[in-house]
Order: structure tokens, then sequence, then C-alpha cells
């Protein structure tokens, strides 16, 4: 049984068509690499998972049917997470306020619903913890590393138990040593049963972490088969037109 | 994943926490723009009481300055708050100029007649709802329709001065009517000190634990520091927002309805470059003018610390028309200090 499916999915913006019947099936578990040029249409497809908008036509299943999200927050009560790649964090605030933003933990005192500031920094804590981050919940965003920030904003997709996290280019902006970091906590998500779409340009993060490959190529899919079965030449073209299809 | 090893990872996070939280904790307190304000407030009073025992050092004055700042403070918490979200209202003082008219006129109204609609207990909801209804209009404009907050609420600034002055058909308001004593005794009246500066505290300390401890609060900042992020988190951005530009408007409401208990009249000009101050002294306690930054307290210092100067600036027997050349050049200077702290952080 597929996590999610998408169906002949086309996404047109005006008279940019941006995709064109696009499928797509994501198992429970797995890795998936999601790979194309700029303007291929990746951002568009995982906008149109995370709920940032429908598709022009095609369908979204989940597991338990047909799916219409209008906004990330209907796709992430489905389940699905996104860490997109500005990471949308609040600079000014703590890494645990970050991680629980838009969904506070409360608790009563006398009258009034109050932040509860211990449970979210032990359970923060905790989950920067399950990723091995040294991230502490406390420091602010802004005195923390590319790799931290990268373990606030994948911790606060592990808030809802999520069946599927995608992940929006999360190496494009950091260094050696935090790539490999962020490669390490997307095998620990793996590890828990959760199924990551990795959108990436580079070649040799996607050839270490992913279970199979999907290639876009001006919004049609071009490929989708397990990386055993592939190469980084035959991506590469892929991706550049030089192989049409496989 | 070995079991064994989570729970020992979540002790040792958790005490690294208890050992940072201290840290930061006195970090912030002198790191905080407010402090050093209060500091100089206290040295300014210290050395003119000294200098002047006489004139500055006495319980009227002290009594004089708490009332003077307490309006441009309750309207600086507002002014905090939508501060903090990186908007701006330049809107505040004409919003008093027109509430203060509306509540005169209602009560001037129970000179010639006893009705209940002509007490300050009708004319004073009536004062606060105008308040709401000018910071829907800004907030509306500025979330719903996505206008510059500067625009909108200078905008609005012109509107609501130009509404008090047909109001008022450009006459002062001095009688009001049956229940205006029982008005002026409580909203001018004093225990110690002016009504109005028990408010402000009450008003400062409520404002400051809404910041600190609750979810609206913890979402100001959050817009204030990325609106986007916010957005995207499912952080109900349009609706924080509109209401920190409706509790900024109701703040000055209240302010009005304050100086207007004090002062026994109404008269259109009433605010007139009030917003002017009220960002002042958002600002020089502390508040980051891009946002994401700032504090209840702040806006209580920087509001005392204007009229301390301006005070001590009247009593050393310097010309008022300096006051603004020091308030302008306090503003620069806040935001110079910000722009210091501001590239040591980085």
């Amino acid at each position: 049984m597929s996590v999610l499916q998408l169906r002949n999915i086309s996404k047109s913006f005006g008279a940019i068509r941006a995709l064109t019947d696009v499928n797509l099936t994501l198992e429970p578990g797995e890795v998936l690499g999601l790979m194309g040029d700029n303007g291929a249409g990746k951002s568009t497809l995982v906008k149109i998972m995370a709920g940032n908008f429908p598709p022009t036509t095609g369908d979204i299943m989940l597991e338990d049917g047909p799916v219409v999200f209008h906004q990330p927050v209907e796709a992430r009560r489905k389940g699905i997470e996104i860490v997109y790649q500005d990471l949308a964090l609040c600079n000014n605030l703590s890494a645990a306020a970050n991680v629980f933003l838009g969904r506070e933990i409360k608790r009563r005192f006398g009258p009034f619903n109050i932040l509860d500031f211990r449970a979210m920094y032990e359970q923060a804590g905790q989950l920067f913890g399950e990723l091995k981050s040294e991230t502490r919940p406390h420091d602010l965003v802004r005195r923390m590393s590319g790799g931290q920030r990268q373990a606030v904003a994948i911790s606060r997709t592990r808030l809802s138990n999520p069946k599927v996290v995608l992940l929006d280019e999360p190496t494009a902006a950091i260094s050696v040593r935090q790539v490999a970091e962020v490669l390490d906590l997307i095998r620990r998500l793996r590890d828990q049963g959760i199924c990551v779409v990795l959108i990436s340009h580079r070649m040799p993060d996607v050839f270490s972490v992913c279970d199979r490959v999907f290639v876009l190529r001006r919004g049609r899919k071009v490929a989708e088969k397990p990386i055993a079965d592939s190469s980084p030449e035959e991506v590469t073209g892929l991706i550049t037109g030089a192989i049409h299809a496989a | 994943m070995p079991p064994d090893t989570a729970p020992a990872n979540a002790s040792v996070a958790i005490s690294d926490v208890t050992g940072i939280k201290e840290l930061t904790l006195t970090q912030r307190l002198f790191a905080s723009q407010a402090l050093w304000v209060t500091v100089a407030v206290l040295l300014i009073m210290g050395l003119m009481s000294l200098r002047y025992p006489d004139q500055y050092g006495t319980e009227e004055n002290f009594y004089n300055i708490t009332r003077n700042f307490s309006f441009i403070g309750i309207m600086a918490l507002g002014m905090t708050a939508v501060i903090i979200t990186g908007g701006i209202d330049l809107s505040v003082g004409s919003v008093m100029g027109v509430v203060g008219i509306v509540v005169g006129l209602i009560m001037h109204a129970g000179k010639t007649s006893d009705s209940f609609l002509y007490s300050w207990y009708c004319a004073v909801p009536a004062g606060l709802a105008t308040g709401v209804l000018c910071g829907l209009f800004n907030g509306v404009l500025v979330t719903r329709v996505g206008l510059s907050p500067f625009v909108t609420t200078l905008g609005t600034l012109s509107i609501a001065r130009s509404a008090a002055v047909l109001l008022s058909q450009n006459k002062m308001i001095y009688e009001f009517g049956y229940s205006g004593q029982q008005f002026f005794d409580i909203f001018g009246g004093q225990f110690i000190v002016a009504n109005s500066v028990w408010l402000l505290i009450i008003m400062t300390i409520g404002f400051a634990l809404v910041l600190n401890t609750t979810v609206w609060g913890r979402h100001l900042y959050a817009i204030g520091g990325n609106e986007h992020a916010a957005q995207l988190t499912g952080v109900p951005v349009v609706r924080v927002k509109m209401q920190a530009y409706i509790f900024c408007s109701l703040c000055a409401a209240v302010a009005a309805i304050m100086l207007l208990g004090w002062q026994g009249s109404a008269i259109n000009a009433l605010g007139t470059g009030y917003e002017l101050r009220v960002i002042a002294s958002t600002v020089i306690g502390g508040t980051n003018l891009l946002g994401g930054e700032g504090g209840a307290f702040g806006a209580f210092v920087g509001a005392a610390l204007i009229e301390v100067i301006r005070n001590g600036l009247i009593l050393a027997g310097v010309d008022s028309n300096y006051q603004g050349i020091f308030v302008g050049g306090f503003i620069i200077l806040a935001v110079l200090l910000e722009r210091v702290r501001g590239r040591k952080r980085e």
C-alpha cells in the first residue's frame, strides 16, 4: 500500500505549464530523490504535495482516499510535513519556540491559557536528541549553524508523527560537514519509518541516502527507478536531456 | 535505535538547558536597552534633585512627571505591539483627538438632557469603540489589502484629525453635562499619583505578561522575525496583525479618555504630534523598528525618559522650544544604538 500517490498531476500558472501528467508513488519508509534542472517543476510538485496550492488537474491519493489541499496546514493535518528551502525559521526566537511555532503547548493558569515553556523545552530537547543534533532548545536560531538550523526545521516536522517529510534543497547552502549532518538526519527519519522526499541538485547526496530517484524535465517525468539501477551519469543525462527517458 | 540511549540523551539536554537559561537571563538583562534607560532615568532624576532640590525633588514635581508621561506610556504599549510585528502606527495622535471629541460631545449633550445615553457610562465605551474602529480600519488595510503600514496610518492620521475637527465644529468642549464631575473624579483623579499612572502600571504589567507568556505574544514576535515563516507554520498572521493595530488604537483611546479626565476639556488638537513622542518612547525603550524585538517595560521607561528630560530642561530654564530637538535627537540615538547592538550580534 503506497503512502502517497500523485495521479496525472498537471499545473499551469496562466499560460505557463509547470507540470504535465506527472505520476508519483511513495512507498512506506523509502527515501525518494526528486531531481531536475532549475525550472523543471520540482518546487511546483513539492508545493502541490505540501498543500501550498492544488494541482490544475489530477489527484492526490493518501492511504484513505483522495484529498484536496488549499493550505499547508491541511496537508500537515494529513501527515505531510515540509521543510522549506529557506527553512521558514524566525531568527529572533529560540530553537524550541521555532519547533513549536503555530503549535504551541499551552497550560491553564487560572483563567488564562499560557505557554508551557518547560514542556516545550523538554520535548524540543528530546527531538534534537533523537536526531543526535547538538542543537540546544534555548539557543536563538540567529546564533546557529546551518546544520543546527536544519535540525530545528526537521524537528518541527516530527511533532505530528508525519507519514511523509518533504525536504526542499536542504543541502544547498551549507558547509560540507553540515551536509553530512543533514544526510544523517534524513537517515534517522527513514529509520523511524517516515517516508522522505529529498529535492536536491547534488548528485552525491541523492546517491548516498536515496532508495529511488525521480527525475523531472520540463514538467514531465522522465525517470523513476531504484537508485541501484541508475548512475550519476545517467541521472545527469536525464536531467539535461542528453538521455531521453529511462 | 538502542532503547537506552534516548533517556540518557534527554537528561543531558535538560541539564544543558538549565545552565544556559540562567546565562541568557543575565545576558539578556545587561543587553537590554530598557535596563540602561531605567538607569538613565534614575540618574537624571537623582542629579536634578540634588541640583534643584526645591523645584525638582518635590512630591509635586514627581506627581507632574509621572502624570505627564502616563498618557504617552499607555500609547507606547500599543505601539510596541505593532512595532514588534514589524509595522508602525502613525495615526495614534489623531485617534486620540477624535476619541476625545467623541467622548466630549456625548457628555456635553448631557448638559441639557439627563438621558443615560449622555452619561460617561456610555461616552467612555463609545470612545473606546471609536478607537477600535480606527484600529480595525488600519488593520484591514494593512493585512487584507496589503498596503504599507506607514502610508495607511499616515492616511488615518489625516482622516481622524479631520474627523475630530468636523465633529467638534472647531469648538472647544468644556461643559461635560451632569456626569462630568464623576468622570473627572474617576479618570482625572489621584491616589498618591494620578490614576492614569496606576493604569499605566497595570497595563504595563499585564502587557508584559501577555508578550512573554501567551501564544498571542509569541506570535507577535514570530511575525516580526519572519512573517513568511510564521504564515507557513500556521500562525494566523492576518488575525494577529489586525489585533495588534486594534490594540494600538485602543490604547490611544484609553490615553485620550484619561487625558480628557485630567484636562477637563476636549479640543480637536488633542494629541497632535504625539505619534512622534510615542514612537520615540517605544524605540528608546529598545523595541526594534524592524520588528521581532521589544517589550512592555521598555515602552514605560522610554516614555519616562523623554518626560524626565523635558521636565528637567524646563526647570533648568531651557527654552521649551528646544524640546523637539532633544526628542528627535534621542530617537536617532536610540536607532543608532540598535544598529550597534545589531552589528555585535551578527
